[in-house]
């Protein structure tokens, strides 16, 4: 069962990541905590939920990061990381006991937690740290991509997506099939130059992320102001912002 | 990486049973152990004594060692699972090889064979035990040509000064198990020695403007961490004590596991009998210190790459 599918998944599910959209409100990590603690791979367990050194698994964790340091064109950019999903799954491969696999209907990669042994070498396998080892339960734990939800008949077909992708406020997250070149996920990732995280070291990852867009406005300080510009000065609170939304 | 005590005492202590059952095989076979009832159940027992308690305790790392019989299953892809089933495999012969010497006091024909499958079978779990570590690509100091001369060559050594322990008790030691135990000191040694220039000198493969793509809009750092607590990753992965200590950490390997041990292996091999014992046995508790300061260091000393993402070093 560790071994992988040996043909390519027909379709391979997976979810692309648009870092110029999200803004680090941490909503699909805690929907993700939220629908999975109580789903079929659940719960997710916590050690010490009410006090001080609060432990407990999370499939999927927001980063934010400072780019450019003290550069003008320096900007913040978060970053939600789960599991990819790779293509070359070590976590897999390593996994003594079968119970790390990845499925070859549709690419997704499980744990079959009745299986895992809690050795943890699924974890120290993958370069993404995507993988978390539930204490409570003696079991590695990992994103599903809501395999309990996206195939699920008693859920609308709006809500058969993964609950990170249905959540999202700005739609910085989609889900779809990365082997069909007219999905809504391949077309981003065409045309938005997605890639993959730490490529070199070959683990083919399926999910994508977006880069985050340049600054679109020139620096305004180098238009002289004229008569007009100085009128609106006089303009402040609402209408000044849709004064500046419509001069862009 | 977090050096977990279970693991440190499994590989450190299997290690050193599976290369004492190595030569005490070999030796056997040749006729230089002579086939005595005391020496062999004494060197084959405390060989599978100590296997025994390194598998016991590696069962200790898992989460849910009750399910631990399904790791046998995936030899295919994994060397762990392969690790366990050649582990497992060696008892076999090492059963039946033992019978032959303990009981009948003969190891040649079948239990020659035997004594030759265990040799086989105990090199090959101790090389499955370091692929375990040396297969893994987000572990720069783990993965590369060191690891699994290491684990042969110190599973060897600690074996043979088992053996020195062992024949100079039973009055059958003769001065090349000395020498033997001094050549596999010195191939350990030189391991050692490059492997830690290499992990020294061998620049990280990725940072974290590589990982997160976000490199080439400029220098990347950590503004705010997705949690305040430390997590299963950070745990795991980030372990950051040992770096402050490393240094005088592989000082303490470079004398107890080494140094010191070549010191009293000169008393033992031309000294008198009572002094050479106490040498053999201080030598093999100094290794046995020095060994484990090794192991501890192996896993204190590799980095992760997934430690990256928070913005640590690789």
């Amino acid at each position: 069962m560790t071994d992988l599918p040996a043909a390519p998944a027909a379709i391979q599910l997976g979810l692309v990541v648009d870092l110029d959209a999200c803004v680090g409100c941490h909503a699909c990590a805690t929907s993700c905590k939220e629908w999975n603690t109580g789903g079929h791979w659940g719960p997710l367990t916590d050690v010490n939920a009410y006090e001080a050194e609060q432990r407990g698994v999370w499939f999927n964790r927001v980063f934010t990061y400072e780019v450019g340091g003290r550069r003008e064109d320096a900007r913040t950019i978060h970053f939600p990381k789960a599991c990819l999903h790779c293509e070359n799954p070590q976590c897999v491969t390593v996994c003594p006991t079968g119970a790390s696999y990845k499925r070859a209907a549709d690419g997704i990669v499980l744990v079959d937690v009745d299986r895992c042994i809690g050795c943890k070498l699924c974890a120290w396998a993958c370069p993404y740290g995507a993988r978390e080892f539930d204490e409570d339960q003696g079991v590695m734990k990992k994103c599903t991509l809501c395999v309990d939800r996206i195939y699920n008949d008693n859920l609308a077909v709006a809500d058969r997506a993964p609950v990170c992708v249905l959540t999202c406020p700005t739609t910085a997250r989609h889900f779809g099939d990365f082997n069909d070149p007219q999905s809504n996920v391949s077309r981003l990732v065409r045309e938005r130059g997605g890639f993959d995280l730490a490529p070199e070291l070959g683990y083919r990852p399926t999910s994508k992320y977006l880069p985050s867009r340049s600054r679109r406005s020139a620096p305004r300080e180098a238009s002289q102001p004229d008569a007009a510009d100085a009128a609106r000065d006089y303009v402040g609170g609402f209408l000044r912002w849709v004064d500046r939304a419509l001069s862009r | 990486m977090d050096p977990a005590y279970s693991i440190i005492v499994f590989t450190t202590a299997s290690g050193a049973g599976y290369g004492l059952l190595v030569l005490a095989s070999l030796l056997a076979i040749g006729g230089v152990l002579p086939p005595t009832t005391g020496l062999g159940l004494a060197t084959l027992g405390a060989a599978a004594a100590l296997i025994a308690v390194g598998l016991s305790s590696s069962a200790l790392h898992l989460g849910r060692p009750e399910r631990a019989l399904g790791a046998f299953s995936q030899g295919r892809s994994s060397w762990l699972a392969r690790e366990g089933v050649a582990a497992v495999a060696t008892f076999a012969p090492l059963g039946l090889f033992g019978i032959g010497w303990v009981f009948f006091n003969d190891v040649g024909g079948i239990f020659a064979w035997m004594a030759a499958a265990c040799a086989l079978l105990a090199l090959l779990t101790v090389s499955c035990t370091a692929m375990i570590y040396a297969s893994l690509k987000p572990i720069r100091q783990w993965r590369n040509g060191f690891v699994l001369p290491a684990y042969l060559a110190l599973g060897l050594y600690s074996g043979s000064l088992l053996l020195v322990l062992l024949t100079r008790a039973f009055g059958v030691y003769r001065p090349a198990f000395a020498l033997l135990a001094v050549i596999l000191l010195g191939v350990a040694w030189a391991i050692k020695w490059g492997y830690w220039r290499h992990i020294d000198a061998a620049p990280a493969q990725v940072h974290l403007g590589a990982v997160t793509g976000l490199g080439q809009l400029g220098q990347v750092r950590l503004l705010e961490a997705p949690h305040t607590e430390a997590n299963f990753v950070m745990r795991e992965m980030g372990y950051a004590i040992a770096r402050a200590h490393a240094r005088k950490l592989r000082v303490v390997v470079h004398v107890a596991l080494f140094l010191a041990p070549l010191a009293l292996l000169g008393v033992v091999a031309d000294g008198p009998p009572i002094p050479a014992q106490s040498a053999s046995l201080l030598a093999v508790l100094s290794a046995a210190l020095g060994v484990s300061v090794e192991r501890w260091l192996f896993f204190a000393e590799a980095r992760h790459v997934s430690i990256l993402f928070y913005d640590r070093a690789v």
